[in-house]
């Protein structure tokens, strides 16, 4: 008789983790109906005239070790969403599970603890560093707040100035105005990942880099991923980059997941328009392929007053009656697999009411 | 292989006076503590209605060689040497007051923020105006009639509303059409734009630049276009010249240089732009970082990162090499037999 022993997965390799608890199959972090409007105050009594919608509704989950890449225009909420996870800003509604555990509830995570857990780094790396702090003490910080020993913290930041390849005797102690953009946002790297986290979010952390700085930084990305063991959101505007280092893409728009899907199947067969739209934004290097009509025309409306319906259909080549009425539901994302490439559109739905919609017979075969 | 020799770019150029011509252009920074050499030696021509895009990474030099075009920079620091010429203008020879008349004038230029370079004091309507007003003589209702024009001319959606509106009040897309209006305003033969999309999202960057390509067209502007993204001047330039460490090390027309580098800094970009590449590889990123331009060593400034690097790189910069249609390349390896480099075989087949 003989087994088949098959070779140490991914999902193996995250079990030998000391820290992990949910099991290699719980995901890292579960996002369920996060919610945070703005209220817009005016008035003489400074009254509550409207709110802006910045994250409405939004779920979803992250694996462990995955790379989930969330893609929008500027405006769309994305940012906000990043800074929800951290609590950075307070939700209105929703609830986080953070490897089995929910956060911020009684018998949960506490917050302190979600904060050493996850960790962001933001797109301008110089005003993400304290300029009057030599940058491995910047980067020593965080473990001394959270409890280590000087000499304990100064060790870490030197070990990480090494593994993020600025050597620590020549790098240690600058500023962060002695050093090139590239190499402040590795320093934010190695201050990202000076507290152990075990997910990173990157918001547009590549995007402010020249394309070669940009090259190596993701490079290093891919490399800590690894040696780390992390697991990242990677929040971006850059198609292209995002389609190298993702697992799956979540889109969003006007605060809404528009499109959800594991990344060869989400560039093969985009679902929703704007997610077609936004990929033809992508320009090409040969000189013979010029763009002569924008794809998207216009800006994102405002958020304040969202189009009633779908939110995109103002801008939709395909938008018919049944768009303008009736807002496309994305589907039950938290229970639908990893592998499930869900769009919020009426053309996508069975029976929408929209011309170009599947009939139920065809969805059901 | 004999027809290989050593020429300067700005022959390389048909024959006749161009619209813009600079010609070994040196542009030093000087204080007490060290000199900056930014542009070591730039030639180029520019003919009328002509897009030539300056691709680099920050700090090769590309931005202080277009300020220099406009007399931008602080004159008791800087030390310009070279001819640059913009039409009959002599622009290191002319008297202030010619220069003032030719900013936003003939001359105009589009920056990379469009929130800093607007006046967050006065609305879109009256920056527009005053640039108008300043140029031409004119009464401040037919100004502020030509603004709302212009407003319509960059497709400013309900431009009579965005005229009154400050520059906080804009999108960002919004806001870099309204500097394009600024500048212009006055018609300007040559525009300057100094990473124009860079800020934007990706579909306003396409918008934005299938807006200035349209413009630039109907009005006949030449325009030299300053970008580090491939993508951007594979949209918009006839030229294109790769700037390194204050040189220009690759020159040609955009077909060439994008889709037949020469010299291996433009191959690096090339490689390390993400653009489809397999997942599950590391990307061809150029090792290290550019060189320090207080002290630029005697060689090729590439060589230290260069994997094609041998050691006549390092003795002295190679001088420029080019094939018959002008596209150029500074390499000691281009079109050496047997090397790994050559321009295209249009020069080797004999004559």
């Amino acid at each position: 008789m003989t087994f088949d022993i098959a070779p140490a997965t991914k999902a193996d390799l995250i079990a030998e983790d000391p820290r992990d608890r949910g099991g290699p199959a719980q995901p890292m972090l579960i996002v369920e109906r996060l919610k945070k409007y703005f209220p817009i105050h005016a008035g003489l009594l400074n009254r509550k005239v409207a709110e802006v919608k910045a994250v409405d509704d939004v779920s979803f989950f992250v694996l462990k070790g995955e790379t989930l890449g969330i893609v929008g225009e500027s405006g769309c909420g994305k940012s906000t969403l990043a800074r929800l996870l951290m609590h950075l800003v307070a939700k209105d509604e929703g609830s986080l599970v953070l490897d089995g555990d929910p956060v911020g509830e009684r018998r949960g995570v506490s917050l302190n603890a979600l904060r050493r857990a996850l960790q962001m780094v933001f797109q301008d790396s110089y005003s993400s560093l304290n300029p009057r702090l030599p940058i491995q003490e910047s980067i020593a910080y965080g473990p001394r707040v959270q409890g280590d020993s000087a000499k304990q913290a100064k060790q870490k930041a030197r070990d990480l100035l090494e593994q993020v390849g600025l050597r620590p005797n020549l790098y240690g102690q600058r500023y962060p105005h002695e050093l090139s953009g590239g190499q402040k946002q590795r320093v934010n790297i190695a201050r990202a990942l000076a507290l152990d986290p075990r997910l990173l979010i990157l918001d547009e952390a590549v995007s402010a880099l020249d394309k070669s700085v940009e090259a190596q930084v993701l490079n290093l990305l891919q490399d800590l991923k690894e040696r780390f063991n992390l697991t990242y959101i990677f929040i971006s505007h850059d198609l292209h980059v995002v389609q190298y280092i993702s697992d799956r893409v979540l889109v969003m728009y006007l605060g809404q997941v528009v499109e959800i899907g594991p990344v060869d199947e989400f560039y093969r067969n985009p679902k929703h328009p704007y997610t077609k739209a936004l990929l033809e934004c992508r320009l090409s290097m040969d000189p013979d392929e010029r763009v002569d009509a924008a794809p998207l025309a216009g800006d994102p409306p405002n958020p304040v007053n969202p189009p009633a319906g779908c939110r995109f259909h103002p801008r939709c080549p395909f938008a018919e009656e049944v768009c303008a009425s009736k807002a496309p539901a994305l589907g039950n994302v938290l229970q639908a697999g990893a592998d499930k490439h869900l769009a919020a559109c009426h053309m996508v739905i069975a029976g929408s009411g929209h011309t170009k919609a599947p009939t139920a017979e065809l969805a059901r075969a | 292989m004999n027809q290989l020799q050593p020429i300067d770019v700005s022959k390389a150029a048909p024959q006749g006076e161009a619209f813009v011509k600079v010609e070994n252009l040196r542009v030093k920074f000087v204080s007490r503590d060290a000199t900056v050499q930014a542009v070591n030696g730039v030639s180029f021509e520019l003919d009328k209605g002509e897009v030539l895009c300056v691709i680099g990474e920050s700090g090769s030099g590309k931005s202080v060689m277009m300020r220099s075009l406009l007399r931008l920079h602080a004159k008791k620091r800087t030390v310009i040497d070279g001819v640059m010429k913009v039409g009959e203008h002599d622009i290191t020879k002319v008297d202030e007051r010619t220069m003032q008349s030719l900013r936003g004038g003939t001359i105009s230029m589009i920056f990379q923020e469009p929130m800093t370079a607007l006046d967050p004091l006065y609305t879109i309507g009256d920056q527009i105006a005053e640039t108008v007003r300043r140029h031409e003589k004119v009464s401040n209702e037919a100004a502020m009639k030509r603004a709302l024009e212009l407003l319509e001319l960059v497709r400013v959606p309900s431009p009579e509303r965005r005229l009154k509106a400050f520059p906080h009040e804009l999108s960002g897309g919004l806001r870099q059409r309204a500097m394009i209006a600024v500048a212009l305003s006055c018609k300007p033969s040559l525009l300057l734009a100094d990473e124009p999309t860079t800020a934007l999202d990706a579909s306003v960057q396409i918008q934005v630049l299938v807006l200035l390509r349209r413009l630039q067209k109907e009005l006949g502007m030449s325009m030299i276009f300053v970008t580090h993204d491939l993508g951007v001047a594979a949209q918009i330039a006839d030229k294109v010249a790769v700037m390194y460490a204050g040189r220009i090390v690759e020159y040609g027309n955009v077909h060439d240089v994008l889709m037949n580098p020469q010299h291996p800094y433009t191959r690096g970009m090339l490689s390390s732009t993400v653009k489809g590449q397999a997942r599950d590889k590391p990307l061809e990123a150029i090792p290290g970082s550019p060189p320090d331009l207080r002290a630029l060593p005697p060689g090729c400034s590439f060589a230290p990162r260069c994997r094609f690097a041998v050691p006549s790189c390092l003795v002295a910069m190679p001088e420029p090499i080019a094939d018959g249609e002008g596209h150029m390349a500074r390499c000691v390896r281009v079109g050496v037999e047997n090397a790994d480099l050559r321009l295209d075989d249009r020069m080797l087949a004999p004559a």
